[in-house]
């Protein structure tokens, strides 16, 4: 028997199946991608086929195609607002209201997102804007922002101000500081700030679904409307192209935010 | 730092009021306004989106209590609850194991943990919808064990929001867990405490504020959770997400549709005013 | 040489929300002067350093470099170099890099850039490390890239705020020696803020004693340390002993008063402005002991004795007080005096202080 203190029969035990249950879909998915056969779960042979359906598949390509628009538009509004913002909050010695602002920026973070999505399209019903994609590029824009401006602010919060006040005693405007010392000591910040924007962007549903009108379904939404419809191996061709996809963003982030880590 | 000045706020302000202030008042407004004939509404005042909560009208005209909304409303409190719990329970020891592995492990675990989080959303439901139906490993091993169908049932929603939500709970009790000095389990044993004894009475009380930042984090997104009722609840099973969004969908009721955001949304700020009272009773005593 | 007047401080006030940082503070720096504010921790002389810097603006006064007013102008419109306490020496640059970074935003044009750029390095002996990043120096060598880095720009006044404090005490040592040195090579006007009463009373042309927000005296460091205007002063650099006393008469800068061991002295005095009660600050190395005690003779106690190496301490009580006595130990076995002991103790009429109450 194992005396040490720190040790808990039975939690590695729960960690180890744990880690088996969050990897299951994952696994499940990408296996039956590959299938020969129809039916989904009744495996019968290897084959790539479905991959070679889901990349001629027209309505996929598109939904893909505006999912990226909106996706790349609202990742630069939304960074370059939070970008902003934070500097400001984290910049300015005796702010007023920096609670509130700080609340507001994080506001989307704060309702659940259906709140969000009804607020949106009541809104956008109300000023009758009609085109599909300034709906999805404003609503998207919003609910990234607080992803976007999370990781920035930390970054800005471990970065001494000394730095910008060197650039500065050494004759650099605020605009020159900003762009020679700051962006670049917190470039890693910025860069996980957008990669979450983008992934959440992509990833979002709810919204978009509300949101939907002709020629503007994102990705998402194109892929719902195919569960609907049963299950087949091609969408799991899809969703492991997916899958493949934003495991390769998650992880350049995460790796990206944990060497702006170590270097301090 | 000279130069930056509330202008940097500007865009911020702008974009949330925008999008989500100034609609979330209008929120308020469409929930008291009247139904319109064809979808959408007309302005105007009633309470009767709300009285639609309760009660129904029957056919002569009289109101009638009834329950259908409120079964909703209670199945998303519980199956928000259930979430939140099952999270906790399951946070805990993953995450205590994860913080007392070496600094390479732990940082490669904590990777895994997060890295299903960026998979899209909608994908990983699907991903049980293949492996709770009937066909799927989920599904034949809970009939091998006795049970029926397995999908479209809460159980099946509650798989599923568990694991869209806990990275939210490891990553808080896991920093939680992190700042605890091991010398702590050291004087718990050391005082004659079991290890099931430290953990109750030591491990559990100073993870505390980690658990609660993640029952946070998890409640909130869980009440208004729509993929999973709709996918592996199969339609039947509503939430009030998915009632709102059926409102809004078919542009059948926004008045009541938007009544019922603005019960969830007043159920976010109960839920974010205790928290923030906890908080506050907190910093009072240290 | 004439010399030109550097900083003009005027009537400088500083406050912060209710807090008064900095209260009607003026003075003067001459070119080419080695000037340190010197004070405890919240005294102010970091917030006026940032003033002249211009990280911070004046709530009242002006402040003027070499004649202009700069109080409002923001720090990259003046010709002022700042050595930071942590360094800030920017992590995704090259040592030469951060030392151009000043000159590129002045306009300097590549040649001159890199030739004064070699020039710094060779100033601070840093030639070999150019391509180096700033996370592989070691302190001594971040502080030398600092100075290369605030001096490289030419600038008509150069701040350091506590640049030593970083360093291990054999390192500061010789870094005094070397930002010294460098001062007088360069030829420019120094302020230097610390909290260190050695390094001021080392390296200063003058001091300024700050303490809770006011000046409190300004002078070189003999001045400074063998005539303290005030209690606050005699206090705060090096050790000594307060003694209350009553002024009997006063003739100029000296004083005549009656001493609590029965005997009157005349010695110098500062701000004293007629009879009354009164402090005498006597220095612990200004006493004598034993029968080399002639002057001003009192009897007392050993009550504490602790060896220093080339210093011992002594505790001798009199007449109720203990005064602290310290007594260079000029020879190997320099005969001390054992705890207990009964001895005469006596000090120079002209090592003793008249201070205000």
């Amino acid at each position: 028997m194992n005396t040490d203190i720190r040790h808990y029969p039975g939690a590695r035990l729960i960690t180890w199946v744990f880690f088996a249950w969050l990897y299951l879909p994952i696994a499940v998915v990408i296996w039956f991608s590959f299938n020969e056969n129809r039916l989904v779960s009744v495996w019968t042979g290897f084959s790539t086929q479905w991959y070679d359906a889901a990349l001629s598949n027209r309505a996929l390509l598109d939904a893909l195609r505006v999912s990226l628009i909106v996706a790349v538009i609202a990742t630069v509004v939304a960074t370059v607002v939070a970008l902003m913002a934070a500097m400001v909050l984290t910049r300015t010695p005796g702010l007023k209201f920096r609670r509130l602002s700080e609340t507001v920026v994080n506001l989307p973070l704060l309702l659940p997102e259906i709140v969000v999505a009804v607020a949106v399209l009541i809104l956008v019903s109300q000023l009758g804007v009609t085109n599909g994609m300034v709906k999805l590029v404003l609503a998207h824009s919003a609910f990234c922002t607080p992803f976007a401006f999370l990781p920035i602010r930390a970054r800005l919060q471990g970065m001494s101000a000394d730095f910008e006040e060197a650039a500065q005693d050494l004759y650099a405007t605020p605009w020159t500081a900003f762009r020679r010392v700051t962006l670049p000591l917190i470039a890693p910040g910025v860069f996980a700030g957008a990669m979450l924007a983008f992934a959440m962007s992509m990833d979002d549903f709810i919204t978009s679904n509300m949101l939907n009108s002709g020629g503007t379904t994102t990705l998402p939404v194109y892929i719902f409307s195919l569960i609907k419809q049963g299950t087949t191996p091609e969408l799991n061709a899809i969703s492991t192209l997916l899958i493949v996809a934003s495991l390769i963003i998650a992880t350049l982030a995460l790796s990206l935010s944990a060497r702006a880590m170590r270097r301090g | 730092m000279r130069g930056f000045r509330f202008w940097g706020l500007v865009p911020a302000w702008v974009l949330m009021a925008v999008t989500l202030i100034v609609p979330v008042m209008i929120v308020v407004l469409v929930s008291v306004s009247l139904r319109g004939p064809y979808g959408g509404f007309d302005w105007g005042f009633t309470l009767e989106p709300y009285r639609e909560i309760l009660f129904s009208t029957g056919w002569t005209d009289e109101l009638e209590f009834d329950p259908k909304y409120l079964i909703i409303i209670g199945r998303t409190i519980a199956l928000a609850a259930a979430t939140t719990v099952i999270c906790m329970a399951l946070a805990l020891p993953v995450a205590y194991v994860i913080a007392t592995r070496g600094p390479r492990t732990k940082l490669v675990l904590l990777y895994l943990v997060t890295l299903p989080f960026w998979v899209s959303m909608i994908v990983r439901v699907y991903a049980w919808l293949i492996i709770l139906g009937n066909d799927g490993i989920g599904g034949r091993l809970w009939q091998a064990l006795g049970g029926g169908g397995l999908l479209f049932t809460p159980g099946a929603m509650l798989i599923g929001m568990v694991y869209s939500y806990i990275p939210l709970m490891i990553l808080p009790v896991y920093a939680a867990i992190e700042k605890l000095d091991p010398a702590l389990l050291e004087a718990g044993a050391d005082l004659y405490g079991s290890r099931w004894t430290t953990a109750r009475r030591v491990i559990v009380p100073l993870t505390w504020p980690g658990l609660a930042a993640g029952a946070i984090l998890v409640f909130v997104p869980a009440l208004g959770t729509v993929l999973e009722p709709m996918l592996l609840g199969g339609g039947k099973q509503m939430m009030m997400g998915t009632l709102i969004q059926t409102q809004f969908g078919g542009g059948r009721n926004w008045p009541f549709g938007a009544a019922i955001a603005i019960v969830m949304m007043v159920m976010v700020v109960i839920v974010l005013l205790i928290n923030a009272r906890r908080a506050i009773r907190k910093e009072g005593r240290a | 040489m004439a010399r030109g007047k550097a900083v003009e401080v005027y009537n400088v006030t500083k406050r912060f929300g209710d807090y008064q940082a900095l209260d009607q503070v003026s003075f003067t720096i001459e070119e080419n002067e080695f000037f340190t504010l010197l004070g405890p921790s919240g005294c102010g002389k970091t917030t006026l350093l940032r003033m002249i810097a211009g990280f911070e603006t004046p709530s009242e006064g002006s402040i003027s470099l070499f004649g202009a007013e700069i109080a409002n102008l923001p720090p990259h419109k003046r010709r002022v170099n700042t050595v930071f306490q942590s360094y800030a020496l920017f992590p995704h640059m090259t040592l030469a890099q951060n030392i151009a970074f000043g000159l590129e935003n002045l306009g300097w044009d590549k040649a001159r850039r890199t030739a004064r750029v070699a020039e710094m390095l060779e100033l601070v002996h840093m030639t070999p490390f150019a391509g180096r990043r700033p996370a592989q120096l070691s302190g001594g060598q971040r502080q030398r890239i600092a100075l290369a880095r605030a001096l490289a720009p030419e600038p008509q006044v150069l701040l350091l705020d506590e640049p030593l404090s970083a360093l291990d005490l054999k390192l500061r040592q010789a870094m005094r020696d070397e930002l010294r040195s460098l001062q007088r090579k360069t030829g420019i006007t120094f302020i230097f803020v610390t909290h260190d009463q050695d390094e001021a009373l080392d390296m200063s042309d003058r001091i300024c004693v700050l303490g809770q927000g006011q000046i409190q005296q300004i002078g070189t460091p003999t001045e400074i340390y063998e005539e303290p205007a005030n209690r606050f002063v005699a206090d705060f650099i090096g050790e000594t002993n307060f003694m209350q006393v009553q002024v009997l008469s006063l003739e100029g800068d000296t004083a005549d008063v009656r001493t609590p061991f029965g005997f009157d002295i005349i010695a110098g005095q500062k701000g004293i402005t007629g009879p009354g009660p009164a402090t005498l600050s006597v220095r612990p190395e200004k006493f004598v002991l034993g029968d080399q005690a002639t002057e001003n003779v009192l009897s007392g106690r050993i009550v504490s004795r602790n060896y220093m190496g080339g210093y011992t301490h002594y505790g001798i009580e009199t007449q109720g007080a203990v005064l602290r006595v310290s007594r260079r130990n000029s020879t190997a076995n320099a005969q001390g005096f054992e705890l207990g002991r009964e001895v005469s103790i006596g000090f120079p009429a002209a090592a003793a202080r008249v201070l205000g109450a």
